[in-house]
C-alpha cells in the first residue's frame, strides 16, 4: 500500500447520498483476477452510455476533470456489497481520499486498506465544502492524515477521525497482513486452548 | 461472583479474542471461512506473492455460485472471463487443500445457502466470507459477517482479522405477524423505519415473539438483509429450532459431541440486564406485505400505499434523492404501486431461495398460470434444495404454471451470469438489492417476499399476495 501522509488536490464532486458499490463498480467488472486496470469502469453505468461512448453531462468526464484525487460525495458512501473492486476502482481512477458525510462499514475497511481514505464530516463542514467547490470547482482541499484535518485553499475545515491503527498503517504505507503475521504464537496458543473443547 | 450481564454479541466476540493491546483492533479468531470464484483470487494471489500457507484449510470451505449458469446447459453457457475465474479457484482448492463444492457437485450451491443447510454453520462460531450477506449465518447465533479480498487474505494467512467490538442493536419485534406477511416482509419493514445506513457500525440482535416464531430459513432471510440496513451482522439467538434444524446435518457434531454443543449452545443468550447501545421496537402485528418502489432497499413500504412524494420530505436532499430514485424507476410520486406491470418475475436469491421460499411460492402458483409475457424464473438456491423441491413435485408446479426452473446460483440477484434484465424492464424480485443497475443495466427492481414475487408474475403486476390465496 502506498503510504498517504498529506494530499493536495483537486476536488470532483458526486453529490448524492448512498453511492453504493455497485455504481462505484458494476457487478460485470467483478469477473477479474487482479486488481489492476479497475479504475476505467469507475462509476462504468452513470459514466459511459450503453455503447461505451461518454456521457457528456457526468462529471468524471469534463475536460476539465481529469487527474483529480479527491471525491466528493453525500452520505453513506459505499454501502451494499462487499466489493473490494471500489476501492481498487477509485484508486485505479486516481482517487486518493473521499469526502462524503458518512460512510458503509465494509467500504470504510476496504478503502483504508488499499490507501483510499474516507474522511467523514458533519454537515456544516460538508456543506461549507460543497459550497467552495460549486464557487471555484479548482479550489484545492488538503488531506492532512497527520494532522486529521481538512483545509481548503489554506483555511482550516474541520477535524476528521481515523482508526488509529488504521491511521498508523497507512501513514507509513503499511499492510496489516504483515502486523498480523507477528501473532502466531498467540494464534497457536489459542488454537492449542480451542483443540480441548468437547465438540 | 456475578457477572457483567452480556449481549449475544458480546459473548460470541469474547470467545473469540486472540490478542488485544491498547489502541489496536483486536484479534479475532475466525471459525468458518466461506469463500467462492469472484472475491477470493487476488487474496490467493497475496498468499502466493508472500509464499505464505493456508492456515487452517479445514476451516475453509468453497463454493461457485456468483458468475455460474442457471441454465441447464451450464458450461456449455458459461462466458469467458467467468470461466477463467472459476478454473482459478479450482486450481486455489486444490493448490491449499480447500474442500470445494464446485458446478455439479452434490453439495453445489450459493454460499449463503450450503451453509446452514450442512452443518458447516453453527450457534457462537464466527463466520466471515467476501461477501456482504454473509450477516445470514447469524440466523443460528453466529457472529457472520462480511469482508473485503484483503481480509480473506487475513483469514488464508493467518484465520484471523482484526477488528474493533461492534456496538449491539436490539431490533424487538412482537406480536403475531398477519397471514401473508412473513420474514422478507419484517427485514423491508425495519429497512424502511431506519434507513440503509441505519445500523452502521453496529450488530443487530433480533429478539421477541415474532422472531421466535420465525422457521429457521425465515430468520436466515431477516438476518441476510441486516447489511442492507448498513449493519454488517445481525444475529438471533440460537434455541430448539436453531438445534433441531441442525441434527444430524453433514458437519454438525455427532454422539456425545452433539449433547456437549448443545449445552454449550444454551449458554449463548442474552443476559438478562444486558444492555444494547440502540434499540428499535416494531410490532409484528401491524405490518403487511412490503415492496421497494426505489433505489436502495430503504425505499420501500406496505404494498398497498401510495408512493412517497419528493415535496412532502423534510430535506432537500432527501426530496432530490427520492426524485433521482422515482425517476430512474419511472414511477410518479403519490401513484400506487398496484397493478404495475411487470416483465420479470425472479424467485431466488441467498435472502429468498430455500425450501420454505419455494413451498410458498408454489402456494400460489399452484393451478394457476403466469401472466402472457412475463418471465418468470425460479433458481432454487442449492443442489440440495433442487433435489428436495423436484421430491414434493414443486417443480412441476413451477414448470406447468409457465415459469423456468433453473440450476442453482446467485443469478439475477447479481446478474453476473447472463440471468439479467434488459433496460427499462421491471421486475419484482425476491432478492435483496434494488440498486441502478443491480439486476441487469437499466433494469427496475421492486423487491419482496416469495409470496408477492409469484402473486405478481400469475396477474402480471405487482400485485397485493392477501388477494390471491393459495390455490
Amino acid at each position: 500500500m502506498e503510504a498517504l501522509k498529506s494530499l493536495t488536490a483537486k476536488a470532483l464532486v458526486v453529490h448524492r447520498d448512498n453511492i453504493d458499490t455497485d455504481q462505484i463498480i458494476p457487478a460485470r467488472f467483478l469477473k477479474v483476477t487482479d486488481k489492476a486496470g479497475l479504475g476505467d469502469a469507475l462509476f462504468a453505468d452513470w459514466r459511459y452510455a450503453e455503447d461505451g461512448t461518454p456521457k457528456s453531462d457526468f462529471v468524471l468526464n469534463q475536460p476539465w476533470a481529469k487527474g483529480r484525487a479527491i471525491l466528493v460525495a453525500g452520505q453513506n458512501f459505499g454501502s451494499g456489497s462487499s466489493r473490494e473492486h471500489a476501492p481498487w476502482a477509485l484508486l485505479g481512477y486516481g482517487f486518493r481520499a473521499v469526502i462524503a458525510r458518512s460512510f458503509a462499514d465494509i467500504f470504510r475497511n476496504n478503502a483504508l486498506k488499499n490507501g483510499v481514505l474516507p474522511v467523514a464530516l458533519g454537515k456544516t463542514e460538508h456543506s461549507k465544502v460543497l459550497a467552495a467547490l460549486a464557487a471555484d470547482r479548482d479550489a484545492e482541499l488538503t488531506v492532512d492524515l497527520e494532522m486529521c484535518a481538512l483545509g481548503l485553499g489554506g483555511e482550516h475545515i474541520a477535524n476528521f477521525e481515523v482508526d488509529a491503527f488504521a491511521r498508523h498503517c497507512l501513514l507509513n504505507g503499511l499492510d496489516q497482513l504483515g502486523y498480523l503475521l507477528h501473532f502466531e504464537a498467540d494464534i497457536e496458543r489459542y488454537e492449542a486452548e480451542r483443540s480441548t473443547r468437547a465438540y | 461472583m456475578s457477572q457483567q450481564a452480556q449481549t449475544l454479541v458480546d459473548k460470541v466476540w469474547d470467545r473469540h479474542i486472540v490478542s488485544e493491546e491498547p489502541g489496536r483492533p483486536s484479534m479475532v479468531y475466525i471459525d468458518l471461512h466461506l469463500i467462492h470464484e469472484v472475491t477470493s483470487p487476488q487474496a490467493f494471489a497475496a498468499l502466493e506473492e508472500r509464499g505464505l500457507k493456508l492456515r487452517q484449510p479445514q476451516r475453509t470451505v468453497a463454493t461457485m455460485d456468483h458468475s455460474t449458469p442457471t441454465d441447464p446447459r451450464r458450461l456449455e453457457v458459461l462466458d469467458g472471463q467467468s470461466r477463467k475465474q472459476l478454473d482459478l479457484l479450482r486450481h486455489n482448492c486444490e493448490k491449499y487443500g480447500v474442500t470445494l463444492y464446485g458446478i455439479g457437485h452434490d453439495r453445489n450451491g450459493i454460499v449463503h445457502v450450503i451453509g446452514p443447510e450442512l452443518g458447516l454453520t453453527q450457534p457462537g462460531m464466527t463466520i466471515v466470507c467476501g461477501d456482504s450477506h454473509t450477516s445470514t449465518h447469524g440466523a443460528f447465533g453466529a457472529l457472520a459477517f462480511g469482508i473485503g479480498t484483503t481480509e480473506v487474505s487475513h483469514v488464508l494467512a493467518t484465520q484471523c482479522l482484526l477488528q474493533h467490538r461492534p456496538e449491539s442493536f436490539e431490533v424487538y419485534v412482537d406480536g403475531a405477524l398477519p397471514a401473508g406477511v412473513g420474514a422478507k416482509d419484517i427485514a423491508l419493514a425495519i429497512i424502511a423505519e431506519i434507513g440503509t445506513d441505519g445500523g452502521t457500525g453496529h450488530v443487530f440482535e433480533f429478539r421477541g415473539s415474532a422472531i421466535e416464531s420465525l422457521s429457521m430459513e425465515g430468520r436466515m432471510t431477516l438476518c441476510n438483509m441486516s447489511i442492507e440496513a448498513g449493519a454488517r451482522a445481525g444475529l438471533i439467538a440460537p434455541d430448539e429450532k436453531t438445534f433441531a434444524y441442525l441434527e444430524g446435518r453433514d458437519f454438525a457434531p455427532k454422539g456425545a459431541a452433539w449433547q456437549a454443543a448443545v449445552a454449550d449452545w444454551r449458554s449463548l443468550r442474552t443476559d438478562e440486564g444486558a444492555t444494547f447501545s440502540r434499540s428499535l421496537t416494531i410490532d409484528a402485528s401491524e405490518l403487511a406485505p412490503m415492496i421497494t418502489f426505489g433505489t436502495n432497499p430503504g425505499m420501500g413500504q406496505a404494498i398497498d400505499k401510495h408512493l412517497p412524494r419528493p415535496e412532502d420530505l423534510e430535506s432537500d436532499q432527501a426530496a432530490a434523492e427520492l426524485r433521482k430514485a422515482l425517476d430512474y424507476m419511472g414511477l410518479e410520486p403519490g401513484k400506487t404501486l398496484l397493478g404495475h406491470p411487470v416483465d420479470v418475475v425472479f424467485i431466488g436469491s441467498c435472502t429468498n431461495s430455500r425450501i420454505s421460499d419455494l413451498r410458498e411460492a408454489a402456494e400460489i402458483f399452484s393451478g394457476r398460470q403466469v401472466a402472457n409475457g412475463v418471465r418468470t424464473l425460479v433458481v432454487p438456491g442449492s443442489q440440495n434444495i433442487k433435489r428436495q423441491a423436484e421430491a414434493e413435485g414443486l417443480d412441476v408446479v413451477f414448470r406447468t404454471a409457465g415459469a423456468e426452473w433453473r440450476e442453482p446460483g446467485c443469478s439475477m440477484c447479481i446478474a453476473m451470469n447472463g440471468d439479467q434484465l434488459s433496460p427499462g424492464q421491471y421486475a419484482v424480485s425476491t432478492s435483496n438489492r434494488n440498486f441502478e443497475g443491480r439486476q441487469g443495466r437499466g433494469g427496475r427492481t421492486f423487491l419482496a417476499s416469495p409470496r408477492t414475487a409469484a402473486a405478481a408474475a400469475i396477474r402480471g403486476c405487482v400485485t397485493d399476495p392477501r388477494t390471491l390465496t393459495a390455490g
